[in-house]
């Protein structure tokens, strides 16, 4: 049976979420180490629509993260101090980019699909890497920061105020999770398990697959997207290293280790990824090798991913 | 006017010809049974009438129109669904999952990405009767891949009559089965035919169900149809009992 958000899984993960500032603290973390594991999850548990619920591996998905992130960097620092017309344009980028993109590879499957993603993918991050007087090339997008948020009665500042930054970034993520959640408990998102079942059947039963992995495709660019626009805040720094294909691989790294069948098991993942970085590589230079070792232990040993022997356990 | 008209069709991979020159005529109601021995063009047969292979020539007529060209789901939005020889299911998905996705599809909500309550409880219902068609209604709530192989195989008959066909293609229905799930299969077959008046072409092995069944038999061998005629008339045609039967026995 696949996993949709179970209720009481469910509950957990929102009262941490939602708590978070006030505990990261006592565990001896802070709370933009927090923001940073919800932007992380929300890149992943949007590449795992893709992965774990159509059943398609993109290789490629920095590519539209990194469009996220300079489309907030681009706008702020040329175009308009405005946050949310920052994260407007990061979206509306990276989803364009995806569907013109997913037009011309969604015929491909497997091997070839991931491959020509990355292809992709690296034509972005060239164009960032390059061309140096708009982007700021190798040395990244900076002098510009993000804007505190007008409400007409009160102000947002999520420039001076980390909490206040981090529940803005939780706000985004619960949106778009609820989104993808939604999507997939309806007949859209049913007929995604369909091909990631059996593509054969699913066209015998007169889905036209490649319209919906292109559907799904763009869905799932979309939300990552909208995760690199909360990076590039997070970072008040664009960095072409956000569009490389490495980036790419960490978000796929993040979904397997947390358990792609697992609605939540990415967020998992990107929390076990992220902080680990965080405290692995205060000590040494090498924490990749560390994480590289986990990661090679959980698939080797527990192929459903971290969530996924919680879950066995839990149902034995 | 018929059904499903193949006129003529060939088809060729790469100078090996698989179907040579074929036509069949299926009557509204009818239920055909294509038999021969192995390696004599069944499967590639089947695949040229439900989109999975394009011919190299000749022309497939479907209700009046010419459907020669158009891709497989087309095909099923024009009424013609098919299984295939080994069972293609959902495995990891439950026998409700399964019918329920099928049954969504075929109301035309695969692109919804919510269902109105009024809806969902059309879609339930229609799930429902296909539980009681076909027995699995015990076994709702189980994983498909976890079913023995008959059941999977009544699993992907029940999907693919949710899709409400005019015409249902069935490879090799009772393909690996046992005694019993060979005349489960059977019972059901025939009660959807008589039942629910769906025109039926389907390849088979067993001579006792193809006996048991149809209406009319067409024997290819070699890519080539060899006799057509009813169960009786194949059964004394001698060009049959060398080609086929003779050897099968």
């Amino acid at each position: 049976m696949t996993r949709l958000p179970k209720h009481s899984t469910s509950m957990v993960v929102w009262l941490l979420l939602l708590t978070l500032p006030f505990w990261m603290s006592a565990i001896g973390g802070y709370t933009a180490l927090g923001s940073r594991v919800v932007v992380l999850a929300l890149a992943a548990m949007s590449l795992n629509f893709l992965l774990g619920f159509t059943g398609v591996l993109s290789f490629g998905h920095a590519a539209y993260f990194g469009l996220g992130v300079y489309g907030v960097g681009l706008t702020l620092k040329y175009l308009l101090p405005n946050t949310l017309v920052g994260i407007a344009v990061g979206v509306l980028a990276g989803t364009i980019a995806a569907a013109v993109v997913g037009a011309l590879i969604v015929r491909l499957r497997g091997v070839y699909f991931a491959m020509v993603t990355i292809a992709f993918g690296q034509v972005f991050y060239f164009i960032a890497y390059r061309w140096n007087t708009v982007t700021g090339g190798d040395d990244g997008l900076s002098g510009w920061r993000r804007v505190p948020i007008e409400l007409g009665v009160t102000r947002l500042d999520i420039l001076g105020n980390d909490k206040a930054f981090y529940y803005l970034v939780l706000f985004c993520f619960a949106g778009a999770v609820t989104a993808m959640a939604g999507l997939l408990a309806s007949p859209f998102g049913r007929t995604l398990l369909a091909i990631r079942e059996n593509e054969r059947r699913a066209r015998f039963l007169g889905i036209p697959v490649d319209q919906h992995i292109w559907l799904s495709w763009v869905t799932s660019c979309m939300f990552v997207s909208l995760a690199g626009a909360l990076y590039a805040l997070l970072n008040n720094f664009a960095d072409p290293h956000d569009l490389r294909w490495d980036q790419s691989g960490d978000f796929v790294i993040m979904a397997v280790l947390g358990g792609m069948r697992a609605f939540w098991g990415p967020l998992i993942g990107a929390a076990i990824f992220v902080v680990l970085q965080d405290y692995v590589s205060s000590q040494t230079e090498n924490w990749m090798s560390f994480i590289g070792l986990f990661f090679i232990l959980v698939v080797l040993f527990f192929p459903r991913g971290v969530l996924g022997i919680l879950r066995r356990k839990s149902a034995s | 006017m018929s059904l499903l008209r193949v006129e003529h069709v060939t088809k060729s991979f790469s100078g090996l010809v698989a179907v040579s020159d074929v036509s069949m005529e299926v009557e509204e109601g009818e239920l055909r049974a294509v038999i021969g021995p192995n390696g004599a063009g069944k499967t590639t047969f089947f695949n040229l009438i439900s989109g999975f292979l394009r011919p190299s020539s000749g022309r497939i007529v479907f209700d009046g129109s010419d459907i020669t060209q158009l891709l497989p789901a087309r095909r099923v939005w024009r009424g013609i669904a098919r299984t295939f020889q080994v069972t293609e299911v959902f495995p990891e998905l439950t026998v409700r999952e399964n019918l329920r996705i099928a049954v969504e599809v075929a109301s035309g909500y695969r692109l919804r990405p919510w269902l109105s309550r009024h809806s969902a409880g059309k879609v339930e219902c229609r799930v429902g009767e296909l539980f009681e068609m076909s027995g699995l209604g015990p076994r709702a709530d189980r994983r498909v891949g976890e079913l023995s192989h008959g059941d999977q195989r009544a699993t992907e008959i029940m999907m693919s009559l949710a899709l409400n066909p005019r015409l249902l293609l069935l490879d090799e229905p009772t393909a690996g089965m046992g005694d019993q799930e060979t005349y489960d299969i059977t019972q059901l077959i025939r009660k959807l035919h008589k039942e629910q008046r769906v025109s039926i072409v389907l390849i088979e092995h067993d001579m006792r169900v193809i006996f048991h069944l149809a209406d009319r038999i067409m024997v290819l061998a070699e890519g080539k149809m060899l006799a057509e005629g009813t169960p009786d008339q194949i059964a004394a045609s001698e060009a049959v009992q060398t080609a086929y039967l003779g050897r099968a026995a």
